[in-house]
């Protein structure tokens, strides 16, 4: 019982994290009918939003003191972190919570960027075909990914969680089960972050006048041109959100792997298989399909299930969009006439 | 008009039938006239190809082993303070490039794959002139890279690679190993496992799943077996995955009591410090603190790794604090150049630059033939390590091996390991049979 619990957790736990980037590749490609192949690269740069943050708060102070020496013979160095320095306490407090701070340095680098994007590059694309798109932005993704590859380096940098949220939390007794349900406190608030973020993403669809019309503009961008709404507008600022979305996504993710130039590309074919299994363009689908491959991924690597079907761990999801698009080729949630123009 | 055109197909037909004449004897018989051996140097100096991985998962150690090939190079042409040429006993060499000729090198990325890293050492060897490629930190690179250059009559000396099948079962004539494996790890690493954590362990193996990671997962499994451990199960995990929940929410529920990463570089990094995230370090399993152990670690995983290694025993080829002269050299010279102490990989390929240069020295040529001659079963010692036999058996170095524990209280970032036994030679000494494999006849022709 403890452990299907725990994988269980645990396969909320990934889904949470496929869903939230699935989220904004499914909105862009609902609304602006892009296939965006740079939303794993925006993931990335989200994360690196926090690893300058970190670096920003740790910026030092070397000073050499010539009377102690390394054990190789040079001059000893002394840094001293300059923030600190400065602020006492209310520095280190600054560093401890760095990565959610960095959301809040996040939100407006992102939303730049997805602005700058979507008028200076994608705009261009809209008329043209899918595959076309595709490589455009994949390119994008891989110029992204090399800057900050020649900027940052290729080795991951580790940045830590706060340290109230470094243990883990005892979960086996919140719901009366054995102690053998543990689970770290910074995945938990990961995944109450992803839920949170894509509730408030739905409810803002569903229930504002600007999330109406966003919709009514997906389901027919014609006539609510005719109405006289610029639409086109609207649907630079959904890219602006999902940029957004991938970003925070990205900073939050950075204590649970330290990131790198290539982790994004690590999360695109993920999320894009997320995506096609939720149904092109299919917001809901994506949550379902994220949370649903998340969760038979986790199972999938129990030694039970692996000891009857061997290697079924790596292959799982690709089996289940197999078996998905084999029996309903539009996804779950996918609704009729989507790129099947 | 017609006429011109008709003149100006001819003559470009006609100067293409004549180059293609002109090149055909070259093509067929160019190398082979100007060499009895591959890539043998005719000018002044000789390439060497530094083949290391500046991506993937194992880039922090092809980091360092590229600075340390460097060094090598400066030092082998006379440059600097010598680091280990001045301690190295058995040495021939003088400080003035190899046989009279300058040293040079090239360099590529092995990217941590087998197929990338074959053809940067392709390219060094065919477009660069390389006489000798070294390098790599993965065993799958190593195997790869090493029959490359046994079909080519290339000499490779390997970098940081610990599989068995190294110089077990995929072992070449023309390849040669300074690092240790998994074997020598798990003769080494048992006894301590056993007085530190007892003989009634329950383990279980979460491994790298390539070359590396199945011979070490097997030479741990017997040692600790013979011990009197048991192994609950053992999982294979993908080379470079990044996130392990999956792999560690079964681990807390399996009845198991120890926990042996067999992963290495940021595989390892990531595993350690997810595993410590889900509280394995401090659960309790019939009374008895749950323990993890990582058969080989470094000090550049433990950099990575922060707090999670306090503690962790594993093994090392190497450690920049051993009390000798070959080593107060090197950490010496590795420091002053770079501002930080050597990793063991780093010292590695030091050492088998060294040494090849040495044989080149020793043999009086850079024909593969007599270079292999030189380093079968070459004894020296001063290069750190102590003394050092190159077995002629299969081209493997033995040497004390050294079992090495996470400092509970560092210093400062880079003293974070302590050494705690260091293992004679004799103990990890083993039949050369045992792994099988041909090391087959030297290779010299392209």
């Amino acid at each position: 019982m403890d452990q299907i619990v725990l994988q269980l957790l645990n396969g909320l736990d990934k889904g949470g994290a496929y869903a939230l980037i699935a989220l904004g590749l499914t909105l862009v490609f609902g609304t602006l009918g892009v296939v965006n192949f740079a939303h794993g690269a925006l993931f990335m740069l989200g994360a690196f939003c926090a690893v300058v943050v970190y670096q920003v708060l740790q910026i030092e102070t070397v000073t050499i003191d010539p009377d102690r020496l390394t054990p190789w013979g040079s001059p000893m160095e002394i840094r001293t972190p300059l923030v600190q320095a400065w602020l006492g306490d209310f520095g280190g407090l600054l560093l401890e919570w760095a990565v959610p701070l960095s959301i809040l340095v996040a939100i407006p680098v992102m939303l730049a960027i997805g602005l700058v994007m979507e008028r200076g590059l994608i705009r261009h694309f809209y008329r043209r075909s899918h595959a076309e798109q595709i490589l455009v932005t994949f390119g994008l993704a891989i110029v992204l990914q090399e800057l900050v590859k020649a900027y940052f380096g290729a080795n991951p940098i580790p940045v830590s969680a706060p340290a109230a949220l470094t243990g883990s939390a005892d979960v086996g007794a919140w719901l009366g089960l054995g102690s053998g349900v543990i689970y770290p406190w910074w995945r938990l608030t990961y995944l109450a972050f992803s839920v949170a973020i894509i509730a408030a993403v739905m409810l803002f669809l569903r229930f504002t006048t600007w999330g109406m019309v966003v919709r009514a503009g997906m389901e027919d961008r014609q006539t609510v041109g005719f109405l006289g709404i610029d639409i086109e507008r609207r649907f630079t600022v959904v890219f602006g959100i999902a940029t957004v979305i991938a970003g925070v996504a990205g900073v939050m993710y950075t204590p649970i792997v330290p990131p790198s130039y290539s982790m994004g590309m690590d999360f695109l074919v993920l999320s894009f298989v997320v995506v096609v299994v939720g149904g092109m363009g299919s917001v809901g689908g994506a949550v379902l399909a994220g949370f649903l491959l998340g969760i038979l991924q986790s199972f999938a690597a129990m030694n039970e299930v692996k000891s009857i079907v061997p290697g079924i761990d790596q292959v799982i999801i690709y089996l289940i969009a197999v078996v998905v698009l084999l029996t309903r080729p539009r996804g779950l949630l996918g609704r009729r006439g989507v790129m099947e123009r | 008009m017609r006429i011109n055109s008709i003149n100006r197909r001819l003559l470009l037909k006609s100067g293409a039938v004549m180059g293609a004449g002109l090149a055909m004897p070259t093509i067929f018989t160019g190398r082979a006239r100007a060499q009895d051996f591959c890539n043998n140097p005719t000018g002044s100096s000789v390439v060497l190809g530094f083949n290391v991985p500046q991506t993937g998962p194992y880039a922090d150690e092809g980091a360092d082993e590229l600075r340390a090939y460097q060094l090598a190079v400066q030092h082998l042409n006379g440059e600097g303070d010598g680091g280990m040429l001045g301690t190295f006993k058995g040495s021939v060499l003088k400080g003035n490039g190899v046989l009279g000729k300058k040293v040079e090198f090239v360099t590529g990325d092995t990217q941590t794959k087998a197929d990338a890293a074959r053809a940067s050492a392709k390219r060094m060897i065919e477009r660069d002139g390389a006489i000798m490629v070294t390098g790599g930190s993965s065993s799958a690179v190593a195997v790869a890279v090493q029959a490359l250059c046994q079909d080519t009559g290339i000499i490779f000396m390997s970098g940081l690679t610990h599989s068995n099948d190294t110089t077990g079962k995929d072992k070449k004539r023309n390849g040669f190993r300074h690092f240790f494996n998994a074997y020598m790890s798990g003769v080494a690493i048992a006894p301590v496992l056993g007085e530190a954590y007892g003989t009634d362990r329950k383990a279980y193996h979460l491994t790298a799943d390539y070359t590396w990671g199945w011979t070490q997962e097997e030479s741990i499994k017997n040692a600790t077996e013979a011990l009197g451990w048991s192994t609950v199960t053992a999982v294979r995990t993908p080379l470079g995955e990044a996130d392990y929940s999956q792999y560690l929410t079964p681990v807390l529920n399996s009845g198991a009591d120890v926990l042996i990463l067999n992963h290495y570089g940021k595989d390892m990094i990531n595993s350690l410090t997810q595993a410590v995230q889900f509280g394995l370090r401090d659960k309790q399993v019939d009374g008895r603190n749950f323990e993890i152990v990582v058969p080989l670690f470094s000090e550049l995983m433990a950099q990575g790794a922060g707090d999670a290694i306090k503690g962790i025993y594993g093994t090392a080829n190497w450690d920049w604090k051993l009390d000798n002269d070959g080593s107060k050299a090197f950490t010496k010279s590795f420091g002053q150049a770079y501002g930080q102490p050597p990793s063991q990989a780093a010292h590695t390929c030091y050492v088998q630059a060294l040494l090849y240069a040495n044989a080149v020295e020793t043999a009086g040529t850079f024909d593969p033939a007599g270079v292999v001659e030189a380093l079968e079963d070459f004894e020296f010692d001063g290069l750190g390590n102590g003394p050092t036999l190159y077995r002629a058996a299969d081209h493997q170095c033995f040497k004390p091996v050294l079992v090495v524990q996470g400092k509970e209280e560092p210093t400062d970032k880079f003293d974070l390991l302590e050494v705690v036994k260091e293992v004679p030679a004799e103990e990890v000494t083993y039949d050369p049979a045992i792994f099988g494999g041909e090391l087959g006849p030297v290779s010299t022709a392209c």
